[in-house]
């Protein structure tokens, strides 16, 4: 049995993504706004409804407003979802439903190409979401200038995690009815563990372990201290669990694309 | 450039332990217009996925291009262009649009794209439409905007899955036109259909399918002087068996498919002759054809 191989299916060259990347800015500039707005109102709901709300009850969170410290929470969050939800329904609908893929096998692109471009349009719709948060967070005092540009190539590599993982998701699911269940097994459950409303000091000691492992508290623990104008501590740590989750995952994914689709 | 544009050798491929490809072999040459006939389900697509290194052959050897496939997939590709067997255009984008984002693909610059457009706009016949939407397009147009599509990047081979199936005569027309003003300028084609007019109007030589073997190969016109090698009648209504029972004598051989007698005979008046006064029959006397070709190889007519 020949196979195809994995080499010749991984990205061709440094260049080659970025045509897929405009192909799906192209179509995004034809409903950009609203999409945009959609993307917004979203994150802003929770934001406003969980900080003045809560906050209330709350009172005081590590020494910050809670609204202040939930800002870097939800912009993480809002990255991970954009980029989520970007990649299990949009991208799926490429490579699906829209054959959008099947013509771009068609040119000098691999599969890897098309991955690479399809993952980097997800992290840019992440990084405008979390952008857009982090402005009107600022624009309403909740976030620190000019400490929080630091967040926006966190935020950027959140959407680059969160894109290379719903990858693996889109290789392996066989409709979309299977999409739920990451999200509300995998997604969700992380929002709350890596503490994205609460501090995660209120968890038991066996889940702050776990926390440890999972791809959006190292988000968290690089974007809420520059939103919140204090110093990031083990930047190197953070940055590189995040470069693993955006690597690993991508790989992957390109191999069981490539067992799924060229057979 | 070599000049062999395509070459297939003892090509396998299996889905589950079905056999879909077996041992099929052939070559095109630069410049000829090469087909693979075959009903539903015979395996030209998955023969044409296998050429564009979308699918790995089980065992057997693809060069195209002089690149070995799949290996160097990438590389042939960069001198191909396709037409797929379902249109997968964007239907959001307008005419131009599409073509700039397929350009795109080849690494091709904004300026290099913008400077072939209005060429392949006229070539397809869509110059009116370079802004029309291609959900407004209708699905003729939407074939000639996929084939401008195949040529953006002034390939030196077109590889094309059913390119007229699903169109109306005067949509398809249009298309066997344009594909032979291509073979004029020195293309090479290659083309699966399950429709003989067409392979016998555009393929120089071509290659019968059925159930993923080749059954037959060569140009059209040989084969049918080989396979059949006279005139034809077609006899419709009537009791078949006693039709049959009264020609026999002058066939040289009776296929019967369905209702329908197909008699191959040298001299067709004297079947004719054998059948005046029959009620209820209806004679269509006409050359041989691919169909005859098929319905003779395989003992069946072409199931669409
Ligand atoms: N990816 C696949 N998985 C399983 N079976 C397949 C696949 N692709 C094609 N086949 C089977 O292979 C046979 C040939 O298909 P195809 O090459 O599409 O034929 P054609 O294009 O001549 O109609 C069919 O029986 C089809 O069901
Ligand atoms: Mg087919």
């Amino acid at each position: 049995m020949m196979r195809m191989t994995y080499g010749a299916a991984m990205p061709a060259n440094a260049r080659n993504w970025l045509a897929v990347w405009r192909r799906n800015y192209l179509a995004w500039r034809k409903v950009a706004l609203a999409s945009l707005l959609g993307n917004l109102a979203d994150p802003m709901t929770n934001l406003l409804g969980l900080g003045f709300g809560l906050g209330l009850i709350v009172g005081r969170v590590n020494g910050t407003s809670y609204i202040d410290f939930l800002v870097g929470g939800m912009v993480a969050t809002s990255a991970m979802t954009s980029a989520s939800f970007e990649t299990i329904y949009a991208t799926f609908a490429r490579m699906h439903t829209q054959r959008t893929w099947e013509a771009m096998l068609c040119t000098q692109l691999t599969l890897g190409d098309i991955l690479l471009g399809e993952v980097a349009w997800a992290a840019s719709k992440a990084l405008l979401a979390g952008t857009g948060i982090t402005i009107v967070a600022a624009g309403l005092g909740y976030a620190a200038w000019p400490s929080m540009l630091y967040a926006l190539p966190a935020i950027a590599l959140t959407g680059f995690v969160f894109a290379s993982l719903a990858m693996v998701i889109v290789s392996l699911a066989p409709s979309y009815d299977y999409f739920v269940f990451y999200q509300t097994l995998v997604l969700t459950p992380m929002v709350f563990l890596c503490g994205a409303v609460f501090p995660i000091t209120q968890l038991p000691a066996a889940f702050q372990l776990v926390a440890a492992l999972l791809p959006l508290e190292h988000s968290i623990e690089l974007i809420r201290p520059a939103m919140l104008g204090r110093p990031v501590g083990s930047v190197g740590t953070h940055i590189g669990a995040l470069c693993i989750y955006a690597v690993v995952p991508f790989l992957l994914s390109v191999a069981l694309l490539l067992r799924r689709l060229m057979r | 450039m070599s000049s062999v544009a395509i070459d297939l050798a003892a090509v396998n491929k299996s889905y589950r332990g079905k056999v879909v490809v077996n041992g099929v072999t052939f070559t095109v040459a630069a410049g000829e217009c090469f087909g693979l006939l075959g009903p539903n389900g015979a395996g030209k697509s998955t023969i044409v996925r296998m050429i564009l290194g979308m699918v790995p052959p089980d065992a057997g050897k693809i060069t195209v291009l002089g690149k070995q496939v799949p290996a160097h997939a990438r590389l042939a590709r960069a001198g191909v262009g396709v037409v797929p067997q379902f249109d997968n255009l964007e239907n959001e984008f307008t005419v131009r649009e599409n073509l700039l984002v397929f350009g795109r693909y080849f690494s091709m610059s904004a300026r290099e794209i913008e400077a072939v457009i209005p060429s392949l706009l006229e070539f397809a016949r869509l110059g009116s439409k370079a802004d029309a939407r291609v959900a407004e397009l209708s699905g003729g147009m939407k074939r000639r905007l996929v084939l401008a599509r195949a040529l953006i990047n002034d390939p030196q081979l077109l590889v094309m899955d059913e390119p007229t199936t699903g169109l109306d005569p005067h949509a398809r027309h249009l298309i066997w036109e344009r594909l032979r003003s291509l073979l004029a300028r020195g293309k090479t084609i290659l083309l699966t259909t399950h429709f003989m007019e067409e392979a016998e109007r555009l393929c120089d030589r071509l290659c019968v399918l059925e159930e993923g073997r080749k059954i037959a190969e060569g140009e059209p016109h040989t084969l049918i002087n080989e396979q059949i090698g006279c005139d034809v009648m077609e006899i419709y209504g009537g009791n078949p068996h006693e039709s049959i029972e009264l020609i026999r004598p002058y066939a040289q051989r009776i296929e019967q498919s369905g209702e329908t007698i197909f008699c191959y005979a040298p001299d067709l008046d004297q079947v004719r002759k054998q059948l005046r006064g029959r009620a209820g029959l209806r004679l269509l006397e006409r050359p041989a054809n691919l169909e005859d070709v098929f319905l003779r190889l395989t003992g069946r007519e072409i199931e669409i």
